[in-house]
């Protein structure tokens, strides 16, 4: 596993948590974990990128945060997506499929 | 915001916290223990400080918290290291409170444009004398130029004028001009109230007008705005005040002048007349569509191409053409040499100064390499640690830049108390916001290119290096760097040495010069004669001579005489030479003419070579009797006798004079000016009727006579004004006294370069030898003897040194050229100069080197070596 890329690919770790959020508000570490199961651990999160991540897309307005008790009773912030949130996980994920199918029409074709 | 801010860490640390409980959480229940679930958890988090940092380090409210912090941190460190503080902030003041001084000084004067509307338009016209230089122009050409060119709004001519005041109050003589009346149209300045000069008033036996300054209204006519249409006596005769001008006028041309008056020159150009006299300056104002070479050229076709309407007389034929520049150009053409010169010389100051901070900041740093490291370790990023330092080297920047605004104001008004008389818009010079601008951008470039060597040179090496090497020994690129800049420091000042070598070389020739006469214990006062009853030439002459005898009884005075003009003030009264039985086919034949008493050639002990003197047998009415300078006589006479020789002066219409005997040269211009030809008429004789005489009086404690010898005059005619009391042997000294600004300015700044320099060699050899104390250790353990460290630092220092020197050598050759219209007697490649100066750099650096030598051969290897 030692040998195996676990970064998640740059530039698309915001779209990653836009999407971990779009299911259900989730704080920082339960976003790290969900990741991380639903990649099938292909995928580790950055604790430093992923906070700093939160924070910059709460400043654009994508997300709202708020203090929550967590499930073992500690201050947890729980962040949400908001309606910007939402129509830049759309715009982000079309980009994406736009590019993964123009990558995966230039691997298939034949030399 | 720093409450928010505190608000917002504790969020930060809780997130971190809660993201650390949650790993663990996890591992403890994968079966870890809990201390090992967290010593795991924080491992996968990885370095938190760092995260934090990352998190921290978004936003600009982040931004500006961290400048704070690095400021408080930077202002506690300052603080710690009092004595460094001192040292690098008194240093970057002198440099940056003499460049801000200097800029002050030369901004208004070379940079700024003339208080004027439009005054890049306005341009002064000359006459090209035959040695290429500008000469005033007559009356006759400016006619033919206002008549002929197409290229001017306005041209407007001017002389000087130094009417009496009389009437209420006290006689007083005043600075005016007499001037066309288009002068202010041409400035662009109308007067405050009243109205100004009409063509009407400048013509012969128009009313007389006075136009006031704003100075000399309040301070004589009470600020009453009645004054128009008054009359005020000048010179006996009475001026009808048309208007005032407003205070904010700055006359350039004639800095004191406060009033003025039609010239009323005579249109119809009389061949006879001051017409065509060489002495006035010509100002135009250039239409809006021209260009100033444009005009120059068009100038030149007139001059040119005469046409029969303008018949021109031959000593105004035009032949060489006409000058023409920008009013600008002209009144600091003077004293742009001196002004680049010391512009020059401070910049250097300025630069070797930041040099020496440059190096005190890195000599300092080498002590912080460890804690640096440390911090690196911590997760601080490089670009981070860069703007720590640089942080901090701006803060001392900033605080120099303070401290300098106080020196720039007391080094500005140092300046223009040296300032030679010369120099234009001294009333402009001040500590204006173009100097606070210029303060605070140089004091950032400064703070930013001191602070940035050390920062790169520190944050350069890997960190396991640096933390490796737990001594303070210094690597051999960090000691190069230093001795660099070292070698830098002396250079620089070897090229301002060398430029205040040559400057004092320059004004010791010059003060070597023999000026032709004795100037010790002679005293010089200006005599006017004002008032009606001097309307009568013979008038005048009786009073000079009776004013003469009543100063001659004073008890103490060894003898006295009357000139029309006297060397050294500024007098410059010629007329041409033609003689009668030696053709001289020179175009300029010009010669100083001198209207003297008997006595004054005596007075001012200016040798009689052959013939008589001027004696009181030489009468008005007489045949007239001239005195000739000896290369005059030499040069129309080579090896014959002058003596009966016949010559005219100025006016041709008058019967020839006589030559009855030879004197020596005088310089009258200045010290540096080599031309002598000059004439001495007996005043009686003289056809121009002077209304104003220089007395010369020679006694042995003569200054202590000036009261005695004015009352002597003024028991002849007590409303006489006398005028510029002044001693010879201060028109002697004054006469040099822009290469003296230069010279006075340059050592002050070539003495700081010294020490700094000195102080900078002193530097980097006693933070060498304190680095290297291990290694000198070791070297007197295996043998070395005192003498020899001694030698291997002296030479260290030495080198530097030689380098430096040869290097500025180079430089002092290449910027000595710039001296070169200031030196005087010298070459710019003056030997003296240069070997001089190198040996007083070597003298100062050895000392400098001493000290530090004789440390480093005390070094005792036993301590040495235990201390590691």
């Amino acid at each position: 596993m030692a040998d195996q890329n676990t970064d998640v690919i740059p530039g698309t770790l915001d779209m990653l948590i836009l999407k971990t959020l779009s299911l259900e508000p989730m704080h920082g570490f339960g976003i790290a974990r969900r990741v991380e199961q639903i990649s099938r651990g292909v995928f580790k999160v950055n604790p430093g990128s992923l906070l700093t991540a939160l924070q910059r897309l709460e400043r654009s307005g994508w997300l709202d945060a708020e203090w929550r008790q967590s499930e073992n009773s500690r201050r947890a912030k729980y962040y949400s997506l908001t309606r910007a949130g939402r129509k830049q996980l759309e715009v982000e994920t079309e980009d994406w499929e736009r590019r993964v199918t123009a990558i995966a029409r230039l691997l298939r074709a034949e030399a | 915001m720093l409450a928010r801010r505190r608000n917002a860490d504790r969020d930060l640390d809780d997130e971190v916290e809660h993201y650390i409980e949650q790993g663990t959480a996890e591992l403890i229940a994968a079966g870890h223990s809990p201390a090992e679930a967290r010593r795991l958890a924080i491992m996968q988090l990885g370095n938190a400080t760092v995260t934090r940092e990352e998190v921290r380090a978004y936003g600009w409210e982040n931004a500006v918290d961290s400048m704070i912090t690095d400021l408080r941190y930077s202002a506690r460190r300052l603080r710690n290291s009092l004595g460094f503080t001192t040292v690098t902030v008194v240093t970057l003041a002198l440099g940056i409170g003499a460049t801000a001084a200097v800029f002050s000084v030369v901004n208004p004067i070379l940079f700024k444009p003339l208080p004027y509307p439009d005054a890049g338009r306005i341009v002064t016209i000359s006459d090209r004398a035959a040695d290429g230089s500008r000469a005033d122009v007559t009356f006759g050409t400016y006619r033919e130029i206002l008549a002929r060119s197409r290229w001017f709004d306005a041209l407007a001519v001017m002389r000087p004028w130094q009417p009496t005041v009389t009437g209420e109050g006290e006689p007083e003589r005043l600075d005016g001009q007499r001037v066309s009346a288009s002068y202010f149209r041409v400035l662009g300045v109308p007067p405050a109230f009243g109205r100004d000069f009409d063509d009407s008033f400048d013509v012969p036996g128009a009313p007389n007008v006075v136009l006031l300054g704003a100075a000399l209204w309040r301070r004589r006519f009470g600020g009453d705005s009645a004054i128009i249409g008054q009359p005020v006596l000048l010179d006996g005769v009475s001026h009808l005040v048309i208007g005032v001008m407003p205070s904010a006028l700055e006359n350039v041309l004639a800095p004191a002048a406060e009033l003025w008056t039609p010239l009323k020159y005579d249109r119809s150009l009389p061949v006879q007349g001051r017409e065509w006299g060489h002495h006035l300056r010509m100002i135009g104002r250039l239409r809006a569509s021209a260009s100033i070479e444009q005009a120059a050229r068009d100038l030149n076709t007139i001059a040119g191409e005469p046409i029969a309407e303008f018949a021109r007389v031959p000593w105004a034929s035009l032949t060489r053409g006409l000058l023409a520049s920008t009013l600008h150009a002209d009144i600091t053409n003077q004293v742009k040499p001196v002004l680049l010169a010391i512009l020059g010389a401070v910049v250097l100051v300025l630069l070797i100064a930041c040099v020496n901070v440059t190096n005190l900041l890195l000599g300092r740093s080498v002590q912080r390499r460890a804690e640096l490291a440390m911090r690196t370790t911590l997760g601080a990023s490089r670009p981070r640690l860069v703007r720590q330092l640089v942080t901090e080297s701006l803060l001392l920047a900033a605080i120099g830049g303070v401290l300098g605004m106080f020196v720039a104001e007391s080094g500005v008004r140092t300046l223009v108390a040296l300032s030679p008389a010369e120099l234009p818009r001294l009333n402009a010079i001040r500590l204006d916001g173009d100097a606070f601008i210029f303060v605070a951008v140089l004091t950032t470039l400064i703070g930013l290119a001191i602070g940035a060597i050390p920062a790169l040179q520190l944050t350069r090496r890997p960190v396991a290096d640096q933390l490796r090497s737990k001594s303070r020994s210094s690597t051999g690129n960090h000691r190069a760097v230093r001795s660099a800049l070292v070698v830098a420091e002396v250079s620089l000042a070897l090229v301002l040495l060398v430029g205040a070598g040559l400057l004092l070389r320059s004004v010791h020739r010059l003060l070597g010069v023999a000026p032709g006469f004795d100037s010790s214990r002679v005293l010089a006062m200006q005599v006017q004669t004002a008032g009606p009853r001097f309307g009568n030439d013979s008038v005048t002459q009786r009073f000079f001579r009776e004013a003469l005898q009543a100063v001659r009884e004073v008890p103490g005075v060894v003898s006295a005489g009357f000139t029309s003009q006297l060397p050294l003030t500024g007098d410059v009264d010629r007329y041409g030479a033609q003689f009668e039985s030696v053709r001289d086919d020179r175009e300029d034949r010009s010669a100083f003419t001198y209207a003297v008493t008997p006595g004054y050639l005596e007075t001012m002990r200016i040798p009689r070579l052959s013939g008589r003197p001027i004696n009181e047998r030489d009468l008005a009415g007489a045949s007239v009797s001239v005195l000739v300078s000896q290369s005059l006589a030499r040069r129309m006479f080579p090896g014959r006798d002058a003596i009966g020789q016949r010559l005219h002066v100025g006016s041709t219409d008058q019967p020839w004079y006589t030559i009855v005997g030879v004197v020596g040269d005088v310089r009258q211009a200045s010290l540096a000016e080599t031309s002598a030809d000059a004439v001495y008429i007996p005043s009686v004789q003289w056809y121009v009727a002077n209304r104003a005489m220089w007395l010369v009086v020679r006694a042995n404690e003569v200054a202590r006579l000036a009261p005695a010898i004015r009352r002597a005059v003024w028991s002849v005619d007590k409303n006489q004004p006398i005028a510029r009391v002044a001693l010879m042997d201060e028109l002697v000294a004054a006469s040099a006294s822009d290469r003296r600004f230069a010279l006075v300015v340059l050592e002050m700044f070539a003495l700081a370069a010294l020490v700094l320099a000195a102080t900078g060699i002193y530097g980097v050899l006693a933070g060498g030898v304190a680095e290297r104390t291990r290694e000198i250790g070791v070297r007197a353990a295996l043998g070395a003897t005192r003498g020899a460290i001694l030698g291997m630092v002296v030479r260290h220092g030495l080198g530097m040194t030689a380098l430096g020197v040869a290097i500025g050598t180079a430089g002092a050759v290449a910027a000595s050229r710039a001296l070169g219209s200031l030196l005087f007697g010298v070459t710019p490649l003056d030997a003296v100069t240069y070997l001089g100066t190198a040996a007083l750099l070597f003298v100062v650096s050895a000392t400098a080197c001493w000290i530090p030598a004789w440390r480093a051969a005390r070094v005792d290897p036993a301590i040495t070596l235990r201390t590691e």
